[in-house]
């Protein structure tokens, strides 16, 4: 069984690039339009891997460095995440922590890359992504506490395999608080509607795009690639936590859990088509929101303790 | 322990010497010579101490009120000797470099760094009240004369001033707090004064004056006042020390009380926890309002000091609890994070310096691009500032982790105290790594990253190598301990089991620990090994695939100047924007206005709230208060003596008891 546990993250690296599209597609039906096809993420990444790298003057060896580094740090993020039933490849109590630092170190070397190319645009990128993901952290924390107390287990393998459906039976509202706050902190961390659009680089991207600008090439395509990896482990942090099938046979496991990856592009496209970008001024209220959630779920277990 | 005595001996002695040296060249090397020897022979005992070596004590018989005059080395004094081991050496090798074009004599101030040093690790084995209040006014007064260097300057002799108030404010409050404790007791003596001799509110009082004392040279908001103030204004390998070393001894003086104290009550650990995430925030949210790279530096200080304090304050609350787990990461990671702290912040501040020594200038704003010219310099402050954000695969990391782990696994009971601690631990830690993070991304960014603001950052030049070499060691010791993270656990538990009592037994979770260090530093080696990969492969694209150079696009606009960037204020301006009434920031200048504005500035200030809204209105009470007696000092020789007669007149009445 020990080897298996791999194949999760392998079909990761695989189909990733699969989730953005999804969403595209959903975004274009709501919209009556055909849309680009699903697998459009996978011949951008092979035209840009094909081309040379365009590099700024103002560049330094952390431009040219950040893009690996952002890669190789996603998908050590990856191995940590659990899927359905079975454990992931590492893990270990206290996992959560390493998985979201190394987010951050993802997230320093964006930010610092932004910074290296001397333009204002891409600073005004970097100093949103600074504040929105500060005021993220600790509700993504809280959460992670919230289930804890739940399962009683401090690893993510344990987490997710003690969610089961009795305990949606049992404690619905707790769990529901946490997956609101969880997703909207999926739409925050992603760069997705309501907090950034990703459609267009111009003034009405804000955030994700707006730090790639000047990276060309093999550069943007690992950078692309990596953002859909992170995209597939907050949408496997969340399915774990809504969809707690837990099947004993492995073939209907990896049938059931890995197309339902998809179900989380299907939420974001959704999100995506009814709802406008939101005011710069009005994220940081809704992740002191999400916050707020988590505190509340929090409290509800509190609560049970003493009952 | 004679040799530690000895070895503190020859570091003031040579600091003596480097004095009455007249070259500046030549009074660095004795001094420098002296202070590596003298560190050689301390180390010995220390690491003695350390792999498990039964504590060492010296005593001098000399008549002194409350017992002998007793130095001794235990697993905590050998711990918190380490970063003073560690540092001062390394930081007088900067130093040397750092003053090679000063002009005035630098004998007096060798004099004072190394007496600095030799008080540092006096104050950690002092074994008797008075000896620790001598050793411990020894290390403020040398440290004040190190902060003043510049004299001519205004601003450095008003911060120099404000150090020296603080800290004795705190004396004050040490003083009583020896007294109470010895007159419990009967003795100055800590090992006759250790255990609980007080009872009921008189704990509360002689906890409440050690947190006071202790904590205004550890820096806790609001006793914080003086680290921004005086930092910015010492040389930076000063500073580096100051920073990085001294005010750890304001840490190792609180967990000295607690043991002085006995046994710890509830109370006490959610002080010290409501104290860290106050200190730790407060901390980071003032250094993301600076524009000053070393006062930035020192709020960080009270920012990490803040992390210590919450590690040490679950750490008490493990033992009133009586869970060993919590205990062991609790004081651990807080132990830990002093070690940690002071090598990465010595490695910022001696990054910081080499910016201002190659630029001429402290300001984010006039600087940037200077990566290009000082590579080495960027890597070490990259490194230095990766660590201090809490980042993996650096030593940072590993002690956050320690805290964050013990938050988690005391909630398996689920009783409300430790899920409270835990929910405040994890929120208050992510944010502050949060934010941290977007700090250090400015300092880094603005500074080092993008072009030159000014002519002067045009022209900075990268540090010599003497100013190289500490900064590399430190950058190096980063990685490692972020590497061999398992083996921190050696590190830290003789001193835990020190702080824990014999009774608790922490076999079980050294054990969890360390295998879940030893996974955690796998991964990390493994992300490395990625990441070279990645790179490899990247750098085989390149070749296939010549790239071009162009300028930046930045959707096409063509002429962007030096003076378009973002600059650290409105890198930060998202984050201080929202609490700017908080942090009484002042902003000035002339708004944008009409179609052809003809000109507008801008200008904002931090200043400190605390010094602005309370010190400074208490200071000013105080002097209107106090100021009639002024009129006692006229300047008068015949009056002075006249007061001399008269109190020994009064002495005599008092002591021949003719009024009885």
């Amino acid at each position: 069984m020990t080897g298996w546990n791999w194949l999760f993250p392998l079909a990761a690296l695989i189909l990733a690039p699969l989730l953005p599209g999804v969403i595209n597609k959903v975004k274009a039906f709501f919209a009556g339009r055909r849309g680009p096809s699903s697998f459009q993420l996978y011949y951008d990444l092979a035209k840009l891997l094909r081309k040379g790298s365009v590099y700024s003057h103002s560049t330094t060896l952390i431009f040219r460095i950040a893009a690996p580094l952002i890669l190789a740090c996603t998908a050590v993020a990856l191995l940590l995440l659990p899927w359905g039933g079975m454990s992931a490849p590492v893990s270990f109590a206290g996992d959560f922590i390493l998985l979201l630092y190394l987010l951050a170190l993802a997230r320093f070397f964006l930010v610092i890359s932004a910074l290296d190319t001397a333009s204002a645009f891409e600073g005004m990128g970097a100093s949103r992504e600074v504040l929105f993901s500060a005021m993220a952290e600790p509700s993504l924390m809280l959460g992670f506490l919230v289930l804890i107390l739940h399962t009683g287990s401090t690893g993510l393998s344990g987490i997710a395999s003690g969610i089961g459906f009795n305990d949606w039976q049992s404690s619905a509202p707790v769990l529901l608080m946490i997956a609101m706050a969880w997703f909207f902190l999926l739409l925050c961390e992603n760069s997705r509607i309501p907090v950034d659009d990703p459609n267009t680089h111009l003034e009405l991207t804000m955030i994700h795009e707006v730090m790639i600008l000047d990276n060309s090439g093999p550069d943007l395509a690992l950078l692309e690639y990596a953002s859909s990896l992170k995209l597939w482990i907050f949408g496997g942090l969340l399915i774990n936590l809504i969809l707690p099938f837990r099947l004993d046979n492995l073939i209907y496991q990896i049938l059931v859990f890995i197309p339902s990856m998809f179900i989380v592009s299907l939420l974001v496209g959704i999100t995506e088509s009814i709802m406008a970008r939101l005011k710069l001024i009005t994220i940081p209220k809704v992740l002191v929101g999400s916050a707020a959630l988590g505190i509340v779920a929090l409290l509800v277990k509190l609560v049970e303790y003493y009952q | 322990m004679d040799l530690f005595i000895v070895g503190c001996l020859l570091i003031v002695l040579s600091g003596w010497i480097a004095l009455n040296t007249h070259s500046n060249r030549g009074s660095w090397w004795m001094a420098n010579l002296g202070l590596w020897t003298g560190i050689a022979l301390t180390a010995y005992p220390v690491l003695q101490v350390l792999i498990g070596g039964a504590s060492q004590t010296i005593s001098f018989n000399w008549s002194v009120p409350g017992g002998s005059f007793s130095f001794g080395l235990d697993a905590l004094s050998a711990f918190f000797c380490l970063p003073v081991i560690l540092i001062a050496p390394l930081a007088m090798i900067y130093g040397g470099a750092y003053f090679a074009h000063e002009t005035r004599v630098l004998g007096k101030h060798w004099l004072f760094y190394n007496i600095l040093c030799a008080s540092m690790l006096l104050v950690i084995s002092a074994r008797n009240g008075l000896a620790f209040l001598l050793v411990w006014e020894l290390m403020a007064l040398s440290s004040f004369f190190l902060v003043i260097w510049e004299d001519d300057q205004a601003e450095v002799r008003r911060a120099a001033w404000i150090y020296l108030i603080a800290t004795h404010i705190g004396t004050v409050a040490l003083l009583i707090f020896f007294a109470v404790l010895g007159s419990l007791s009967g003795s100055l003596d800590f090992s006759v004064m250790s255990g609980s001799h007080s009872r009921g509110i008189t704990t509360v009082v002689l906890f409440m004056l050690a947190v006071f004392g202790f904590g205004a040279k550890a820096g806790f908001i609001p006793l914080h006042v003086w680290l921004p103030e005086a930092h910015p204004a010492a040389p930076s390998h000063v500073s580096a020390l100051m920073s990085g070393v001294m005010i750890k001894t304001g840490i190792y003086g609180i967990l000295r009380a607690l043991i002085l104290i006995g046994e710890p009550a509830a109370y006490m650990g959610w002080i010290l926890v409501v104290i860290g995430i106050i200190s730790g925030i407060g901390g980071v949210l003032y250094a993301l309002a600076q524009h000053d790279l070393k006062r930035l530096l020192a709020y960080h200080s009270v920012e990490n000091i803040g992390i210590i304090t919450l590690g040490l304050g679950s750490g008490v609350l493990g033992i009133v609890w009586k869970q060993p787990a919590l205990a062991l990461l609790g004081f651990g990671g807080g132990l830990l994070h002093v070690l940690n702290h002071a090598i990465f912040k010595s490695l910022l501040f001696f990054g910081a310096g080499s910016v201002v020594h190659g630029s001429g200038t402290r300001n984010i704003e006039a600087l940037g691009g200077l990566f290009k010219t000082a590579r080495v310099t960027g890597i070490c402050f990259l490194i230095g500032a990766a660590a201090i954000s809490g980042l993996p695969p650096f030593n940072g990391f590993i002690s956050e982790f320690y805290i964050y782990f013990g938050g988690i696994s005391s909630i398996s009971s689920g009783a409300p105290g430790p899920v409270i601690l835990a929910a405040l631990l994890m929120a208050s830690l992510a944010l502050i790594g949060g934010l941290a993070l977007a700090c250090f991304a400015k300092a880094f960014g603005i500074v080092f990253l993008g072009e030159s603001r000014t002519e002067q950052a045009a022209r900075a030049v990268e540090s010599s190598f003497q100013m190289r070499i500490p900064m590399l060691i430190l950058s190096f010791l980063c990685i490692l301990i972020g590497m061999l993270a398992p083996l921190t656990v050696c590190l830290i538990s003789p001193a835990v089991k020190l702080l824990t009592g014999s009774e608790m037994s922490l076999a079980a979770p050294v054990g969890g620990l360390v295998r879940t260090l030893a996974i955690v530093a796998l991964t990390l080696s493994l992300f490395i090994f990625l990441f070279a990969l990645g790179y490899l492969v990247r750098h085989r694209l390149r070749k296939a695939r010549p790239d071009t150079t162009a300028g930046t696009w930045d959707c096409g606009y063509a002429a962007p100047t030096a003076r378009m960037q973002y600059t650290a204020s409105s890198f930060a301006s998202p984050i201080t924007s929202l609490i700017a009434s908080e942090l009484g920031t002042r902003i000035k200048g002339k708004e944008v206005s009409g179609y052809f504005p003809e000109s507008a500035s801008y200008h904002s200030e931090t200043l400190d709230i605390a010094t602005e809204k309370f010190f400074e209105p208490l200071f000013r009470l105080v002097d209107r208060l106090v100021s009639p007696i002024r009129r006692v000092q006229h300047g008068n020789l015949n009056g002075y003596l006249l007061y001399i007669a008269l109190v020994l007149v009064l002495l005599l009445v008092w002591k021949t008891g003719i009024l009885q």
